[in-house]
Parts: C-alpha cells; structure tokens; sequence
C-alpha cells in the first residue's frame, strides 16, 4: 500500500507568461583535488514546486548547490537562474547553508542573524534600522521564534539554529530557495515548521531545491526529487522517482532491500 | 612631576600605547571570530625583515617605505608557505611555523649586520618597542597643547598612529555588516554577492598596516597581545558584536594607560629609580584584565558558569 500522497500543488492562477525555468543546469561539473564531485549535470528545476535532490553520501548534493551559488568553482558548465545569470538574479534566490558551516558562539542574537537576510536590499554603507530589526521579527514569528529574537545563538537548540535559518531565508523573500539539509538533527516542531514554510513559499509562488537524506519523506514533504550520484541518476516527481529500480541505482549496496522496497511507490 | 616633564615623555607615550591597543585590538574582534588570531602574530614576525629592508632601502623610519617593505615580505612569506607546502609535503600549520620563525630570524640577523642599530631601530626596539624613546618636545605646560607650534611637533609614530587608528575605525563603521556576515557564515555573505574574499584580503592588508603601525611601539611580540587580548575580554563580557568592539577599545584604553604608568612610576611606589618596559607592562595588563574577564565575567566567567552547573 502507498502511504497518503501530498496532492501536488497547481497555481490557482493559469500563468500567461512562459517564464523559464528557476534553474537550469548544463554540463555542470565540479571537482574537489582531480576527484569529481559532480559530473556533466545537466537539470531543468520546475517552477514552484519542492524539490528534493537526494542521493547518498558523497553524491555531490551539497556541492552541487554551492557550485550554482559560485561557492565552489566549477570546471565546466553553465546555469541560468530564471533565464538569467547568476549575478543578475542574486537578489531573487535565497540561500541556507548546512547548519553546522558556522560558528554559533558568534556574538549575534536570533534578530541580528535573520537580519543578515535583509543586508542585500539595505546596501553597501548603510546600517541595519529600526525597521529592518521589525521586519527580522516578523520572519521570526512565522517560524515560532519570536520569543528567542533577543537570545544569542549559541544559547538556542539545533532545530532553533535552523529555523533562524529558515527564518533569515523568508527575510530574503526570494523566488528560488536553495537549502542544505535545513531536517539534518532537527526536533519534531522544526520538521514540521520547515515543512510549513515551504508550503507556504510554493503557495507564494517560489521554488524550493532542498538537499533531503530521510528518504522515507521525500514522498510526504516533496513534490519533485532529483536523483544524484556525482552523475544525475533521474529527476521527476517522486512518484516517478521513488521506484525500487532508480534507488538501486543511486544507493547501490547502501540502501536494504527490504529498506528500498519501504521507500519506493512501485516495485 | 613637572608638568613638562609628564607633557613631553609620559603623555606622547601613552597615547602612542592607547592608539596602538586600539588599532590591533579593533581588528583583533574580527581575527579572533574568523579564528585567525594567529595571523597577527604571523604578520608581525614575517614583516620584521620588510620592515628593516624598508627601512636600509629608503634610509628612514618613514612609515611608507617600512609598509612597503612589511607587505613584500608577508607576499613572500605567502608565496613560500604555498612551495614548501607542495614541495615539502608539509601540512600548512607546519609550513607557516617554518616561514615565520625563518624570516623573523633573518629580520633580527639584518638588524644586527648593518646601519640600522644606530637609528633607533635595533633588535631590542624590534622585540620589545619603543615606547619610552617617543618624545613630544617643545610643551612645557597644558594650556600650550593645542597650539599650532606644539601640534607641528608632535612625534611622527603619534600622527601616523593617529591616522591608522581613525582609517581603522571608519573602515569599520563602513563595512560593518559586511565584516560581520563575511565573518559569521561566508556562505550567506556570498551568495548575497559580496566579495568575501576581497574582505578577507583587506582585513588582513589593514592587520599588517597596524601591525607595522604598532610595532614601533609596543614591539614585535607584543603586538600579538594588543590582536587578541581586548578582543578576547570583550568578547566574555557581550554577546553583541557592535558592543564587543566598543569594550574592546576600553581594554585597549585601560592596557594602554595602565601598562604605561605601571612600568614609568610603579617601581617609585616601592622605591626603585628603575622604571619597567612600557611595552612588556601593557601586554601583562591586557592578559590580566582578560584573565579576570574569564573568572569573573556575568555570563561567561568560570564563577557563573559553575553557580549555573549547580543550580541546574
């Protein structure tokens, strides 16, 4: 039996205009010391949807994501985010590194961390006002955190980290979010108030690409999924995605067979 | 004390010290958060033969051409770092200790070998400043402070320090967001296009500027204390960044006036003409106040934390 299925998200609105794709790879290759990381990715990200990029340890997932950022220099390839190049759509993507990339015993409180998401619209010379510490409570509210604004970082749990995180992304109110395993250790609430947001951002109209490892809810919480192993294995909607044949592929010998026949919607 | 005797050695030579901790101890805030503490130490031992190249070169103790010479050396010492990392399949901590050590040495040889000890710029000056030598003559009593005949002749290590300090602290007040999120998470301050790796190079240009700034006056190895100390106290005594700067500049202030006046007129307290090295005196001023920062700071001395072990 299938578990319950997320129904996928339709526009409610039919959209006239034939934007290009949030993100579109070709050729992408990365390589860490003469070791590839990512191999020859070519991917077409489609719009407002959540997407999932699994694949197992080492895939490149993460690597994949800062490449497109300009994080980590790629050797070949090109992306075009919304049609464009990276640098013209900076302000339209929002970005959430993997929690454990930075230092929490920074002197910084909640406020001032989702603040940060605001520095690229305040601009070069001035300070972060009034209005922009408003707004970075308001991000935290919608995240359940406005009661830690004033708390300094280190002092929160991991799933609070995140969703300051998460609340910084919302700050950014970009149309493309690329998130590094925001579920990594986090607690029952956070799961569910990440899960939240990005629902509500498809609802907004942005595109969510999320490095995921539980496989066992990428069906609940995903509507798309793109399968990485250094090489792409298969993009699609989970359902297409989740066979016992592609995860085969993709986790070879790391996955169970019976863990595999768990996961996957059709055998 | 006369007055004029406090105006042309005592006052110059602690606003040297003040400007001095300042200069370092500002930028330190951002070393120590990167936990790049050690690159001021670095910088200050590798810019030592610069600094004395500079220095038999242009045949002066001008500031420019000894910040010429202490950024040629810190791009040799980069370029030579990265050889003997590949050639001598060493790992980049082992490398740099190799480097620094070795140019140090060869600044200090320098400084014994030539000219350069006549000046006042000799290997015991290199390691342990400056500071008593920084004269302001010609002010004999307050109410001439200001005038313009007195601030013409004001010591040349006070005005360049002067400069570095406030350069450092509009730089600071100008990039302040973007200094904080390039320090904070990269990754973030990237991809928000800001060029994290152009901060990274300037911080550490504007380190090896006050470097060599401070290095007259408190010496070589002190400076290493003027990075870390101010920082590492305020840091005990905040969790706020903007705060932590400013209580920073206050340690510095304290070290700086502090360390001065226990070297120049504690010894006279218990009754001995000797005075101590200002130099020596400021940097144990500043590991004190952070050692009691770290006992008894409110939230994260060791005397809070233990009470809040026991009561939770």
């Amino acid at each position: 039996m299938n578990p319950p299925r997320l129904i996928p998200f339709e526009p409610s609105q039919p959209r006239n205009d034939i934007s290009p794709s949030p993100l579109s790879v070709r050729g992408l290759t990365v390589a860490y010391d003469d070791k590839p990381a990512v191999w020859n990715l070519d991917y077409d990200a489609p719009d407002r949807r959540l997407i999932a990029i699994i694949g197992p340890n080492g895939a490149g997932k993460s690597t994949m994501i800062k490449a497109i950022l300009g994080l980590v220099p790629s050797l070949a390839g090109h992306v075009r985010i919304f049609g464009t190049t990276l640098r013209q759509a900076r302000r339209r993507i929002a970005y959430i590194p993997q929690r454990t990339s930075v230092d929490w015993d920074f002197p910084a409180s909640a406020e001032d961390v989702v603040a940060m998401g605001l520095y690229g619209k305040i601009g070069w010379f001035r300070p972060v006002r009034r209005r922009h510490r408003a707004l970075a409570r308001e991000h935290l509210e919608r995240v359940g955190m406005e009661d830690f604004a004033g708390r300094q970082i280190g002092r929160l749990s991991g799933g609070q980290q995140q969703r300051v995180f998460l609340a910084r992304a919302l700050a950014q109110k970009a149309d493309l979010y690329l998130m590094d395993e925001p579920f990594a250790g986090v607690d029952a609430a956070t799961e569910r108030a990440i899960v939240n947001v990005m629902r509500e951002v498809r609802t907004a109209g942005s595109t969510v690409l999320c490095v995921h490892h539980d496989l066992r809810t990428v069906g609940d919480y995903f509507d798309h999924a793109l399968v990485l192993n250094i090489r792409k294995i298969t993009d699609g909607t989970v359902d297409e995605v989740l066979t016992g044949d592609i995860l085969q592929r993709a986790y070879g010998g790391r996955l169970a067979e019976t863990e595999i026949h768990a996961i996957a919607h059709t055998t | 004390m006369m007055a004029s005797e406090f105006l042309s050695i005592d006052l110059p030579a602690i606003l040297v010290a003040v400007l001095s901790a300042t200069s370092c101890g500002l930028l330190g805030n951002f070393l120590v958060l990167r936990r790049q503490a050690l690159i001021g130490d670095a910088i200050a031992h590798v810019a030592l033969p610069g600094i004395v190249a500079g220095f038999l070169i242009a045949g002066t103790i001008a500031t420019i051409p000894l910040m010429i010479g202490a950024m040629a050396a810190a791009i040799i010492a980069a370029g030579l770092i990265e050889i003997i990392r590949q050639a001598g399949r060493l790992e980049s901590g082992a490398a740099m200790g190799v480097v620094f050590t070795t140019m140090f040495a060869i600044g200090i040889v320098l400084l014994e070998q030539t000219d350069a000890s006549n000046a006042h710029i000799d290997a015991e000056h290199a390691l342990y400043g400056n500071l008593e030598s920084t004269l302001w003559l010609g002010v004999t009593n307050w109410n001439d402070v200001l005038s313009r005949e007195a601030l013409s002749k004001l010591p040349r290590q006070l005005v360049t320090l002067a400069g570095v300090t406030a350069a450092i602290a509009i730089l600071i007040t100008a990039f302040f967001k973007e200094l904080k999120v390039s320090t904070f998470d990269p990754g973030l301050a990237a991809s928000l296009g800001l060029p994290v790796k152009t901060i990274s190079t300037a911080l550490i240009v504007v380190v090896a500027l006050a470097a060599v700034a401070a290095f007259e006056a408190v010496g070589s190895i002190l400076v290493i204390a003027m990075f870390i100390c101010p920082a590492a106290t305020a840091r005990m005594l905040t969790d706020n960044l903007a705060r932590q700067l400013w209580l920073s500049v206050v340690v510095a202030t304290i070290a700086g006036i502090g360390g001065y006046g226990l070297a120049a007129f504690g010894p006279q307290l218990w009754g001995d003409s000797h005075s101590l090295s200002a130099g020596g005196m400021i940097a144990v001023v500043a590991g004190l106040l952070q050692t009691v920062a770290m006992v008894a700071a409110p939230r994260y001395g060791i005397f809070c934390r233990a009470r809040r072990r026991r009561a939770g």
